[in-house]
């Protein structure tokens, strides 16, 4: 085991040289450098914002399967199939129907089916429908169904998060889908996230309704910015959909804080034929349910501009042009987890983090010089080697520190000694039958090889399962921790090896103490 | 090579083992756990104030019916933790709070860390940990018995069962917060156990082809002597890291740190007076390893 090829030699070390080496980019300042690699802080040291959002999709799936029932009674009556008792539900419909035969044979058919479409890639329906009793049923969405409802508001809502998040101009932000109904938004650097959670937590759907008494479409009674009662029609004359952008700005005759907005071509028709034929009423603007304001139409309004005005602050004249701009969101966003960081907290982290680094080192390197001398020195040069080569990893990982993960590095260095003090030990033993010292500490690496190796694997095992299932801070621990190990068995049964092999050799069977 | 007795010492241990276990247990199932918001859900809020007493922080949120509030001091002067016991969903809750804490104490409120786990997702958090925990068991169960025999397996898995048990206990003894980290520290406690436990089993099975008469209490006796100055030195230089974080670290690692403490103390001690007089139970002799040996060259 002490015989060492040049070539293995010159392997080890060009390998140790390379890793090692990598560590020292984090120490650059500038990133026009020819390698940008560095390690990335996490959120709990550098300062920052975690949120996990969730997608609500109760009301979508109620949407949905009402834009059924027209399709569905069309699809009877063309088939003179008679029906009673036609039912909207919070999620299905339920009806009682006389040819059940020719309906299943409708409503399933994979042909041009507008109705139910068939969606290939599951192998399954929109839509499901179950038998209550005689002829009794109840269609509702199918599991693919749902979904697929699910998958496209998720989809959609990650973009228009990723439109406001950008919009509001942070740095760096993470947004990525978690599961089937959340998503992950991390936003470094930010200190209060109160402003970013009420943008997402307004879905924004952005009507123009007119106001009347009575209407063929129904109204419904909403209270207006200034607390009047006022009948608004159901019909919607435009929605937000048709915005092109949106603007703060300032009105000229009284300074006050306005939205104004711009419509595309469909939008500018809409809107243009709405306040031709309505002018003198009064048109309600409202978002998410709620009245912004409802003006007199004074004049047609052809040239797809236009204004909102509702008592705003310039903070709130902004933040809702921003939200007009980013677009809708398909349903409402809950914020299901939380966890900020203040950037000095973060410093305070770095700083006590660091000191008891290097104090647990400074202690670990004084205690195996006074145990073992000379070759303490070897298990502390190992040691030194491990940390560089870790952090080298690292940094070639560009994996993310965490306040834990410098836990899991201090670990690393109580820990990494183990090798090291298993092998010496075994050695001494060998050195108390086997005349050749040489021949001893031969034995003593070879016997103790798969003791180190199963105690190892022991804890990498706990390192990976922490790793599957361990979340942001924790994950960083088990990364630090589980290199930490493949680095220390390298340094180790390498490097130290062969440091040691060479005050061996060059002894010349003298006696050596460990 | 020291040349302690431990043997005679191992009738005392089992007892002790088996106490502290069984107290352990009693203490989790009615004392109880005391789950940080990781796992039960809540806000915590760590602010810095100077000039505030903790009384008045109460005060404030006593008027905005929140719950359970509970108000300490973290770490140093000025400093507060606020714990706050929350129904349901509620994200306009962070903003009032704060809010109502900026306008009511007389100085400059910081923020330093908003920290808000909903009932579901604490939930989920709470179930991968026993999964994260139970996982690990299983993999230590199968690696030692691919490695060893059954009977190495079985005995590590109840050492590790006994120091996970017991941390617990103590956790649950002192009312110490249980959160993410401290799953964390468990399953480093595992694998930290699992390779003290290795070592000595290590030289528990070379030893049994060498020494055919000795019987397994003896042979235990020798290798945990063989293995011993290891043993010592590895715990002094882990405990030496550990100290240096549960002092220095500050003190959102301090739980983590002292329930690392724990564990390697008592992984230490199980790995000596638990996992290896287990094997006596298992009637574990040169014939196991005999076996092995004929199925690997048949």
């Amino acid at each position: 085991m002490l015989n060492f090829s040049k070539i293995n030699i010159l392997i080890i070390y060009l390998l140790f040289i390379f890793i090692a080496v990598f560590s020292f980019l984090n120490l650059q300042n500038d990133n026009n450098q020819l390698i940008n690699k560095k390690i990335n802080l996490g959120l709990d040291l550098q300062g920052g914002s975690y949120l996990l959002l969730e997608i609500n999709s109760d009301s979508l799936v109620k949407e949905k399967i009402q834009s059924k029932v027209i399709p569905i009674k069309k699809l009877l009556k063309d088939n003179e199939i008679k029906y009673k008792n036609f039912k909207i539900n919070d999620d299905n419909l339920s009806l009682s129907i006389d040819n059940l035969e020719k309906f299943d044979l409708l409503f399933n058919s994979r042909k041009d089916n507008l109705v139910n479409p068939y969606i290939d890639n599951y192998r399954s329906h929109e839509l499901d429908y179950t038998k209550i009793n005689n002829n009794q049923i109840k269609i509702s969405f199918s599991k693919f169904g749902l979904l697929t409802i699910n998958n496209s508001a998720l989809k959609q809502s990650i973009e228009i998060v990723r439109r406001r998040i950008d919009d509001v101009g942070t740095k760096e932000p993470t947004i990525l889908q978690r599961g089937e109904k959340r998503i992950l938004v991390e936003l470094p650097g930010l200190k209060d996230p109160e402003r970013i959670k009420a943008l997402l937590g307004k879905t924004a759907q952005l009507n123009f309704r007119l106001v009347s008494d009575n209407n063929e479409f129904g109204t419904d009674e909403l209270i207006s910015e200034n607390g009047e009662k006022l009948n608004i029609s159901k019909r919607i004359i435009m929605s937000g959909e048709n915005l092109v952008d949106a603007q703060p700005s300032i009105q000229n005759q009284n300074n006050e804080p306005t939205v104004s907005f711009t419509l595309d071509r469909i939008g500018a028709q809409k809107f243009g034929r709405a306040t031709t034929d309505n002018v003198g009423k009064r048109l309600a603007i409202i978002l998410d349910g709620e009245i912004v304001s409802a003006p007199n139409i004074n004049e047609p309004i052809t040239s797809g501009n236009g204004m909102i005005s509702g008592n705003f602050t310039f903070q709130e004249a902004t933040d809702l042009a921003l939200l007009l701009r980013s677009g809708a969101l398909p349903t409402p966003l809950i914020v299901v987890e939380e966890r900020t960081v203040g950037p000095d907290l973060g410093e305070d982290s770095i700083k006590s983090g660091i000191t008891s680094l290097i104090v647990g080192f400074i202690l670990v390197v004084l205690f195996m010089l006074y145990k073992y001398k000379i070759f303490g020195l070897i298990a502390n040069t190992a040691l030194i080697a491990n940390l560089l080569m870790l952090i080298g990893v690292l940094t070639i990982l560009e994996a993310t520190l965490t306040l834990p993960g410098i836990a899991g590095i201090i670990l690393t260095v109580g820990m990494a000694v183990d090798a090291n003090v298993l092998i010496f030990e075994r050695i001494r033993e060998e050195l108390k039958t086997e005349k050749s010292i040489i021949h001893a500490f031969d034995s003593g690496y070879n016997r103790a090889k798969i003791t180190v190796l199963d105690a190892n694997i022991t804890t990498l095992i706990a390192a990976i399962i922490l790793f599957a299932f361990g979340s942001g801070p924790v994950k960083g621990f088990a990364i630090t921790l589980g290199i930490g190990i493949i680095t220390t068995l390298f340094t180790a049964y390498f490097l130290a090896r062969h440091l040691t092999s060479l005050v061996v050799l060059n002894s010349k069977n003298k006696e050596i103490k460990i | 090579m020291t040349n302690y007795n431990f043997s005679s010492k191992f009738k005392h241990a089992n007892i002790f083992s088996v106490t502290l276990f069984f107290i352990s247990i009693i203490l989790i199932a009615f004392k109880g756990l005391n789950y940080g918001i990781d796992f039960k859900g809540g806000t915590l809020i760590e602010l810095r104030s100077n000039n505030t007493e903790a009384s008045s922080i109460r005060d404030v949120l006593k008027n905005m019916d929140l719950g359970d509030v509970n108000v300490k001091k973290f770490g140093k002067e000025g400093d507060f933790l606020i714990k706050v016991e929350e129904k349901g969903d509620n994200n306009k809750l962070i903003p009032e709070i704060k809010k109502n804490l900026s306008d009511s104490l007389n100085s400059d409120v910081n923020f330093r860390r908003v920290e808000n786990v909903g009932p579901k997702v604490s939930a989920e958090l709470l179930q991968s940990g026993i999964i994260a925990i139970s996982l690990s068991l299983a993999a230590m169960l199968f690696y030692i018995w691919v490695r060893f025999e059954w009977q190495f397996s079985i005995g590590s898995i109840i050492a590790l069962f006994h120091d996970v048990i017991i941390t617990l206990g103590i956790f649950s003894l002192l009312s110490l917060e249980i959160n993410l980290s401290i799953i964390a520290a468990v399953l480093t406690i595992v694998g930290y156990s699992m390779n003290d436990t290795v070592v000595i089993y290590d030289r528990i099975r070379e030893n049994l082809g060498k020494f055919h008469k000795l019987d397994i209490s003896d042979l235990a006796n020798l290798s945990i002597n063989e293995t011993l100055a290891r043993t010592i030195i590895t715990s002094v230089t882990t405990l030496l890291a550990l100290f240096s974080i549960f002092i220095l670290g500050g003190e959102i690692l301090r739980g983590f740190s002292f329930a690392m403490i724990l564990g390697v103390l008592i992984g230490t001690y199980s790995s000596i007076f638990v996992a290896s007089p287990i094997l006596k139970y298992f009637k574990v002799s040169y014939k196991t390893i005999e076996k092995e040996e004929e199925k690997i060259v048949p």
